[in-house]
């Protein structure tokens, strides 16, 4: 397995949405090294004759009556928001410029 | 005796029974809070208001004549990762800073309906992600045995509050062992239920198909009718179990161990492991088999890949779940000057908002399901994952139960892994195969070590909905230990 550089930390940050400072970036990179490094073990025991499990119990789409129900006011939706306007959560501009 | 040495049990039956008032109860823990918790930092946030109008309600429904249930009137430690309507929510991160949840979790809505008076709320590692409670964004706990060592984590206020008496109970949740290790490294008892048998709805997601609610307690009983006062069927989360709770508090009464079958793990024990923790656990194999239970070596040769495979797993749906956290629709928001763009303030947020482990976490789970990365790790470990459940489907073949110690060494001073990722992941050895199989399990105390005088704990695993067999187990042990002692474990802790 190859080693995590420095780049691939910026490129996971950058996908993770974590505006790292460069300082951190070989901080990450030798700590994210080590713990891949252990990790990929798992690939000694993996083989193909073994069905993979995403969980614990082997439930299959567990569904409920589509029925309306209570549910939270506009009000209560919106206490929490770090800006708010007509009703609805205010962000950033989503588009780049040349929109 | 004081009001805050007595057991939940106890408590509940005074309460019923209108000798103490759930007020006085509840003052006496909020005193013993402003005594002790500046030392300990295990709450968070403190309701003494809320807790007396709780508390008031309780009376007045004795008063009515009304016939209370077990653990009304009793106080309880609710663990910051809980959603709470009328206290902050936030999961000892620094992004959820004063967050207000507009809902109740399942788990508090059923504290409230089985009248137990919420405390307030204790610190953890941010977002569950921890051994140590080192990574809260408030400052560390302290384990009241040792106010230099850690509490285990990430439920460490929980089972610092428990075991420094400022709460009889406390909730947890565990992940990949977030509450045995606390409860190990505290000297209390801590249960992790079957997956499935306790709501999520409303437990802020770590990583979902392992995040497991469960309780805190001082001993076995207290800690089973905990867990009957809030487990169950709940249709807000789809990932929980349709069946009866597991008899626990019957099974816990009861405590009897003979002719049980009981399987040693072989794979956990020996290099890495504190030869005071070994010496404790098997002294506590001996006095299993000496109460008439059958013991035998179980190998589950699978074991030794699952932490390895957890911290591929959980990472992974770590780096999903967190994703929500972006500054636009609740917690904090940095740099949105006016000039920036949202994907340049969620990154901001983000950076600011977490702290290096989850940080660390979101990266090791982006790059566990990157393409090219994803068949080599994220695949891998899903495969492990099949192994461990059929490790454990062989191994209940033989025996009824399998023993462990909870955790390889005591509770380690503060600071001492800090920088160390790997060896802070250790902590979860040998708890982390339940979650990724789903099983229930439990940790009670099995004595101090002899190098340092520090509580170890005894893990015990059942089948899945096998949950009343870690009780009867726990349930047998601990009397047995405690006529040996002359009182419980915790009543050797030096006074704070």
């Amino acid at each position: 397995m190859s080693a995590i550089t420095r780049d691939e930390v910026a490129h996971l940050a950058r996908l993770s949405r974590l505006a790292l400072a460069d300082t951190e970036l070989d901080h990450y990179a030798a700590q994210l090294d080590v713990i891949i490094g252990a990790v990929a073990r798992v690939a000694e025991v993996a083989t193909d004759d073994v069905p993979p499990s995403s969980h614990a119990l082997q439930l299959t789409n567990v569904y409920r009556p589509d029925e309306a129900r209570p549910s939270l006011t506009p009000q209560q939706a919106l206490a929490a928001a770090p800006a708010v306007e007509d009703d609805r959560f205010r962000v950033p501009r989503i588009l780049g410029e040349e929109a | 005796m004081s009001l805050t040495r007595k057991t939940a049990a106890e408590l509940g039956a005074l309460v019923a029974s209108g000798e103490v008032s759930a007020v006085e109860v509840t003052q006496a823990h909020l005193d013993r809070i402003a005594e002790v918790d500046p030392k300990v930092n295990a709450f968070l946030h403190v309701a003494a208001e809320s807790a007396l109008e709780q508390a008031r309600a309780v009376d007045a429904r004795r008063a009515a004549g009304e016939e209370l249930g077990p653990l009304a009137g009793v106080p309880i430690a609710h663990k910051d990762v809980f959603t709470t309507t009328d206290m902050p929510t936030t999961a000892g991160s620094k992004i959820l800073e004063g967050y207000r949840p507009p809902y109740d979790a399942t788990v508090t809505a059923r504290l409230r309906e089985a009248g137990l008076v919420i405390l307030g709320k204790t610190n953890l590692d941010e977002f569950a992600m921890g051994s140590s409670t080192e990574n809260s964004a408030y400052g560390p706990t302290r384990n009241p045995w040792d106010l230099g060592r850690i509490p285990g984590g990430s439920s460490g206020g929980s089972s610092a509050a428990v075991a420094s008496y400022q709460a009889p109970l406390s909730t947890g949740t565990d992940t990949g062992g977030s509450i045995r290790q606390p409860a190990a490294v505290t000297g209390i008892v801590g249960m992790k239920p079957t997956y499935g048998g306790s709501s999520r709805y409303g437990v802020i997601a770590f990583a979902s198909s392992l995040d497991t609610p469960g309780p805190f307690a001082r001993n076995v009983l207290d800690a089973a009718l905990l867990h009957e006062a809030f487990s169950g069927h709940d249709v807000m989360d789809t990932t929980s179990i349709h069946a009866e709770v597991p008899p626990v508090a019957e099974a816990a009464r009861r405590g009897d161990v003979a002719g049980l079958r009981v399987g040693v793990v072989k794979e956990f024990g020996g290099e890495g492991y504190q030869p005071g923790v070994l010496a404790r656990f098997h002294e506590a194999v001996d006095l299993l088999e000496s109460l008439g239970a059958k013991v035998v070596e179980v190998s589950c040769p699978s074991f030794t890949y699952a932490l390895p495979a957890y911290y591929l797993i959980a990472p992974s749906e770590a780096s999903s779940n967190l994703a929500r956290f972006d500054g636009m629709r609740y917690g904090l928001r940095a740099g949105d000057d006016g000039t920036r763009s949202a994907e340049e303030v969620m990154a901001l947020t983000r950076a600011e908002g977490f702290g290096s482990e989850v940080k660390r976490r979101i990266m090791i789970g982006t790059y566990a399901l990157s393409s090219g990365y994803y068949d080599a790790y994220y695949g891998s470990a899903q495969k492990v994952r099949t192994l461990i459940s059929r490790d454990f489907d062989a191994a209940f073949h033989q025996v009824d139960v399998l023993v462990s110690p909870t955790t390889p060494t005591t509770a380690f001073p503060i600071g001492e892994r800090a920088d160390d990722p790997m060896a802070m992941y250790l902590a979860d050895l040998c708890t982390i195969p339940a979650n990724l199989a789903g099983n229930a399990a439990i940790s009670v105390p099995c004595g101090l070590a002899e190098e340092d005088g520090l509580p170890v704990g005894f893990q015990i695993m059942a089948p899945v909905l096998g949950d009343e067999r870690c009780y009867r187990v726990g349930a047998a042990m601990e009397k047995a230990f405690e006529d040996r002692w002359g009182g419980s474990l915790l009543s050797q802790a030096p006074t704070l």
